[in-house]
C-alpha cells in the first residue's frame, strides 16, 4: 500500500510540473476561434432560460458557453482584466453600459444593426435612454423596478409610497434591498431630490432621513428579500419585479404597490465586448433574443418586463396580469434611473456604513 | 474503569453533535422533493427535479468542472503541504520566518483580493483563464490548510523511532515512506478533507480566475439567487451526500473483507 | 551522515513550499500594497499619486467599530467551537472501531454547498418555520419564536459552518496523544479534573492552537452568513472591503482596509501561539 502511496505523490509531483511548463504557452489557441460555432454568454444564472438556449442550439447549431457573475461590478472587473476579450455576448445593468461608457480604454463596441433584423421588435419607449442616446453600443433586454410588497393582515396602514417606510407602526417589520443606491435613494426621493444626487449637503440631509428609518428594518436582502416576507418575518418589503412576483406565489395574501413618487428603473442590455471572439454569431445570439416568441419565453421565465412588442402576442394572459411583471408605461414616465455616482460614490459608501451601523 | 453511564454520556453527546450538523443537511433532502419551486413553503412530493438535474447539461459541467479542480488541487496541496510542513518544522533556513508567515497569508486574506489580485497576476502573465488557473488558485489556498494540520501534529513528534529505524540503516527517504508519512497519515487527510470542502464551495476566488468554458458548481449557484434558487440544486446535493455514503459504506465493505481473509 | 544527503532533504522540503508561497502569494500580495497607497480616480479607476490617505481614513470611529465587530463575532464563534467540539472530538476518538468513518460522516456536510446548508437553517429558524411549527404543535408556545435575523441566528450559523475546522486539528492531537500519560497520572493519584488540566491540555495544545486559528481567522473575514441569517444588520469588515469593489469602486481604500486586516490577523496569531503555545513544544515561531 506505501508503494501505491509513493506513486501516487510521484505522479502528482508530474502532473504540477507539467502545469507549470503549460503556463507558458497559453496563447496559442486563438487564431482558430472567429471560425468555431460556439458564443460565449455573459450575465447572470438563469437570466436567459435554458430552454431558450436550446432552442438556439438547435437552430444555429452554434453551442452556448454560459458563465455566470453575480453583480455588474463583479463583471466589470473581469472583463477589464481580460481587456474586452474573451466574452462575446454580455447583459448587463444600464449604469454599467455608463460606466463602461467613460472608461479611457473602451471595453464595448458598436452593433451593427443591419445584422440584427429584429431590432425593430423593441418597444420605442425603451430606446434611446440616457447611458446610450442612439444604441449605439447597446439592445436593451430587459426591464426590472423596484416596487412595495406588503402583507395587508399585518400592515393596517394604507401603503401609497415611499414615505410610508417611514412610519412607526412599522418598527422592525421591514425588508429593504441590500443596495446602497436603492436605500439612499429612497431618502433621496423623499425629501424631492434626485437619486442620483451628488451634493454634499443634500446627501448630508439624506442622512439624517436614513436615521429615523433605521429601527423600521429587520432584514437587508439584495438576493431573496421576498423570503422573510412569505415566511413572516417581516411584514413590508421593497424588491424588483420578479422578487414581487416570487413573494405573491409563496403567499398570494401579499399586495404589491407602484410607489406614488415613481419607481426606480433599471433597464438591463445586450452589449458585445470589444475583442468578442466570435462576433458574427454574437450577432446571431442577440437577434435570436429579440425574436418575438423567443423573447416572450424569457419573460415567462424571469418574470421582469418585457420591453418586446413583438412579443406580446406570445405573452399567457397571466402574466398581463401579474402586476409584478407587467408594468404600466405610465409608471416608465414617472420612474426614475440610477446612474453612476461618479466622485459621491465615496459618500454614499460612508454613509451607508454609518447607517448599517446604527 | 470508566462507568458504564459516562460511557453512554459520551457517546450521546457524539450522537447530539451529529444529529445537529445533519438537521440542516436533512432539510435539504426534503426540499429536493418539494413540488414548487419554493426554498420556504413545502407543497407535495415530486421527482421532477431529479430528471431537471439529469437533462441539465450546465450544472452537470459545472459539477464535473469543480470535482475535477478540487481533486486536482488538493492532490498537489497535500503533497506540498506535507512536505512543506516537514520542512518548516524541522528546517533551519533563511527566511523560514517569512515563509512561515506567508502560509497563514491565504487564509487571512479576504477572498475578494486575492481574487482580485491573482486576476491581475495571470493576466500579466498573459495566461488564458480556464481550469489551469482554477486549479493554481485552489491550491494556493488550499495548501495553508494542510499544512498547519501537519504542522500541528509533527509538533511534539517523538523523532526516536525514525532515529532508531536510521541507526539500523534505512535511508531518510525510506524512514519518511515507511514511519514519517503513516504516523502522519491522519493529519494529511483531515488537512485534504478541509481543503477539498474549501475547493467545491469557493465562489469569489472561482469567479476572478475563471474562463467562459470553465464555469463552476459554486458560481452557478450563488448567482442564481437572482432568481431564486432551484430545488434541481437540492436534488444535487442530495445525491452528493448519497455518493459519499456509498463511498463510506464501500471502504467498510473492503476493510471488512480485508479483515475476513486475514 | 554524509553532508550531501543533509542537504539534498533540505532542498526538496523546501523549495516547493516557498516557491509556491513566494509566487502566488507574496507577489500577489505586494501588488495590493502597492495599490493601497494609490487613489480612487472620479470614474472609479486607480489614479496613481501615492497617498497615505486610506490608511489614515481608517482611524475614524466608523471603521473602527466595523474592525471590532467582525473581531468579536469570530472570537465568540472560536470559544464556542473549541467548547463544543472539544469534547467532541474527545469523545469520538476513544471510539477505537471506525476512524475514517468518523471523519467521512464530519466531513459530508460540508462537502454539500454552504449556501444551500444556510438556506435549510434559514427553513428550521424562520417564524413559520420547521422548528417553530414543531414547537407550537407540541404545546410548548403560542406565539412564534422570533428566531431568525438575530445575534444567536447569526452564531449558529457560523459554529456551524466553522465546526470542522475546529474539530479536525483537535481530533488529530487527541488521537496522536499517548494515553499511557493519562494512565499514569491516574496511577499517581490524580484527580480526573487535574490530570485534564495538567495533562491532556498541555498535550493537545498543538491541535487547540490549529483549530482556534483555523476558525478565528476565516471567522473575521466571513460575511456572508451574518448576512443571511442576521439579515445583514451588521457591517463587518468582509462586507466592507466588498463593498469598496462592488460598490464605491475604491479599490485602493478596499486593498488598505485589506492589508490592515491581514496585518492585525498575523499579529493576533502571533500573540495566540506565544502565550498559549509556550506550555507546549511547538516550535512554530
Amino acid at each position: 500500500m506505501l508503494k501505491k502511496k509513493f506513486k501516487v505523490l510521484s505522479v502528482v509531483l508530474a502532473v504540477s510540473i507539467a502545469a507549470f511548463s503549460l503556463a507558458g504557452c497559453g496563447k496559442s489557441s486563438s487564431e482558430n476561434k472567429s471560425t468555431e460555432k460556439v458564443v460565449n454568454l455573459f450575465t447572470w444564472a438563469n437570466y436567459v432560460p435554458d430552454n431558450v438556449i436550446k432552442d438556439f442550439e438547435k437552430k444555429t447549431g452554434i453551442k452556448v458557453n454560459y458563465s455566470n457573475f453575480a453583480t455588474n461590478e463583479e463583471m466589470l472587473a473581469k472583463l477589464q482584466a481580460v481587456k474586452g476579450g474573451e466574452y462575446d455576448v454580455i447583459i448587463c445593468a444600464d449604469y454599467m453600459v455608463q460606466i463602461m461608457g467613460k472608461q479611457k480604454q473602451v471595453l464595448i463596441q458598436p452593433i451593427d444593426k443591419s445584422a440584427i433584423p429584429n431590432y425593430k421588435n423593441i418597444d420605442k419607449a425603451y430606446l434611446g435612454q440616457y447611458f446610450d442616446k442612439t444604441n449605439k453600443y447597446s439592445v436593451p433586454y430587459s426591464l426590472g423596478s423596484e416596487m412595495i410588497v406588503y402583507n395587508p393582515d399585518k400592515v393596517k396602514k394604507d401603503i401609497k409610497g415611499i414615505n410610508d417606510l417611514w412610519d412607526t407602526s412599522l418598527k422592525g417589520s421591514e425588508v429593504l434591498l441590500d443596495d446602497p443606491r436603492s436605500v439612499i435613494g429612497m431618502a433621496l426621493t423623499k425629501l424631492g431630490y434626485s437619486i442620483n444626487e451628488t451634493d454634499p449637503a443634500k446627501l448630508a440631509q439624506a442622512k439624517e432621513e436614513l436615521t429615523k428609518l433605521r429601527p423600521n428594518v429587520k432584514v437587508f436582502d439584495a438576493d431573496t428579500p421576498h423570503t422573510s416576507l412569505i415566511n413572516g418575518d417581516t411584514s413590508i418589503g421593497v424588491m424588483w419585479g420578479s422578487q414581487a412576483s416570487a413573494a405573491i406565489k409563496g403567499n398570494p395574501k401579499l399586495k404589491i404597490v407602484y410607489p406614488q413618487d415613481g419607481m426606480q428603473f433599471e433597464e438591463d442590455n445586450l452589449i458585445v465586448p470589444v475583442k468578442a471572439p466570435h462576433e458574427k454569431n454574437a450577432e446571431t445570439l442577440i437577434n435570436f433574443l429579440l425574436d418575438g416568441k423567443e423573447s416572450s419565453k424569457v419573460t415567462t421565465s424571469i418574470e421582469y418586463i418585457n420591453v418586446n412588442t413583438a412579443a406580446k402576442k406570445y405573452m399567457p394572459q397571466e402574466l398581463l396580469n401579474n402586476k409584478a411583471v407587467y408594468v404600466p408605461q405610465e409608471e416608465l414616465k414617472k420612474g426614475k434611473h440610477l446612474e453612476d455616482a461618479g466622485s459621491a460614490s465615496k459618500e454614499f459608501d460612508s454613509i451607508w456604513s454609518e447607517f448599517k451601523q446604527q | 474503569m470508566e462507568s458504564k453511564v459516562l460511557r453512554r454520556l459520551e457517546r450521546a453527546y457524539v450522537i447530539l453533535i451529529f444529529a445537529f450538523l445533519y438537521v440542516p443537511i436533512a432539510i435539504i433532502v426534503i426540499y429536493s422533493f418539494n413540488a414548487t419551486k419554493s426554498n420556504v413553503v413545502f407543497s407535495g412530493i415530486t421527482l421532477d427535479w431529479y430528471t431537471a438535474l439529469f437533462n441539465d447539461d450546465d450544472v452537470i459541467t459545472a459539477l464535473i468542472n469543480s470535482l475535477t479542480i478540487a481533486a486536482i488541487s488538493t492532490a498537489i496541496s497535500a503533497v506540498i503541504g506535507t512536505v512543506g510542513a516537514i520542512g518548516l518544522e524541522r528546517q533551519k533556513f533563511k527566511g523560514k520566518g517569512a515563509i512561515d508567515l506567508l502560509i497563514y497569508i491565504p487564509i487571512v486574506i479576504p477572498e475578494i483580493i486575492m481574487g482580485i489580485s491573482l486576476l491581475v497576476f495571470f493576466s500579466a502573465l498573459q495566461m488564458d483563464f480556464g481550469i489551469l488557473t482554477l486549479i493554481l488558485a485552489h491550491t494556493t489556498f488550499c495548501i495553508p490548510f494542510v499544512l498547519i494540520n501537519v504542522k500541528s501534529r509533527l509538533a511534539g513528534f517523538d523523532m526516536s523511532v525514525e532515529e532508531a529505524a536510521m541507526d539500523l540503516g534505512a535511508s531518510k527517504f525510506t524512514v519518511f515512506r515507511t514511519i514519517t508519512i503513516p504516523l502522519i497519515f491522519p493529519a494529511i487527510i483531515s488537512g485534504a478533507m478541509l481543503a477539498f470542502a474549501l475547493s467545491l464551495d469557493d465562489v469569489i476566488i472561482n469567479f476572478f480566475v475563471s474562463g467562459p468554458e470553465s464555469t463552476t458548481l459554486p458560481i452557478k449557484i450563488f448567482s442564481m439567487l437572482r432568481f431564486g434558487l432551484s430545488p434541481e440544486i437540492n436534488a444535487l446535493c442530495t445525491i452528493m451526500l448519497l455518493a459519499t455514503f456509498v463511498v463510506l459504506i464501500l471502504s467498510q465493505v473492503t476493510k471488512l473483507k480485508k479483515k475476513k481473509i486475514e | 551522515m554524509k553532508k550531501k544527503k543533509v542537504d539534498f532533504t533540505k532542498i526538496l522540503t523546501i523549495v516547493p513550499i516557498s516557491f509556491w508561497m513566494l509566487f502566488f502569494v507574496a507577489v500577489p500580495l505586494l501588488y495590493i500594497v502597492f495599490i493601497s497607497f494609490m487613489q480612487r480616480g472620479n470614474d472609479g479607476g486607480i489614479v496613481y499619486t501615492p497617498t497615505i490617505s486610506n490608511y489614515t481614513r481608517m482611524g475614524s470611529a466608523l471603521y473602527v467599530k466595523v474592525f471590532w465587530d467582525s473581531i468579536v463575532i469570530a472570537f465568540v464563534t472560536t470559544v464556542f467551537a473549541l467548547g463544543f467540539g472539544y469534547p467532541f472530538a474527545y469523545f469520538a476518538s476513544k471510539i477505537k472501531k471506525f476512524k475514517i468513518v468518523i471523519m467521512l460522516l464530519l466531513m459530508a456536510p460540508f462537502w454539500t454547498n454552504s449556501l444551500i446548508r444556510t438556506y435549510g437553517w434559514i427553513v428550521i429558524l424562520s417564524t413559520s418555520g420547521v422548528l417553530n411549527h414543531a414547537l407550537i404543535i407540541t404545546g410548548i408556545i403560542k406565539e412564534p419564536l422570533k428566531m431568525l435575523y438575530t445575534y444567536g441566528a447569526v452564531m449558529i450559523g457560523m459554529i456551524y459552518t466553522m465546526f470542522p475546522f475546529m474539530v479536525l486539528p483537535l481530533y488529530n492531537s487527541i488521537d496522536k496523544m499517548d494515553r499511557a500519560f493519562i494512565e499514569a497520572a491516574k496511577d499517581l493519584g490524580a484527580s480526573r479534573l487535574k490530570t485534564f488540566r495538567t495533562v491532556t491540555i498541555p498535550l493537545t495544545m498543538p491541535g487547540i492552537v490549529a483549530g482556534c486559528i483555523l476558525v478565528f481567522i476565516p471567522s473575521v473575514g466571513l460575511f456572508f452568513i451574518p448576512d443571511l441569517m442576521g439579515g445583514s444588520n451588521v457591517m463587518l469588515i468582509g462586507n466592507l472591503i466588498r463593498n469598496q469593489f462592488l460598490e464605491a469602486r475604491d479599490w485602493p481604500f478596499g486593498a488598505a482596509l485589506s492589508i490592515v486586516m491581514i496585518f492585525l490577523s498575523l499579529i493576533l496569531i502571533l500573540v495566540y501561539v506565544k502565550i498559549i503555545g509556550k506550555n507546549s513544544d511547538m516550535g512554530v515561531f
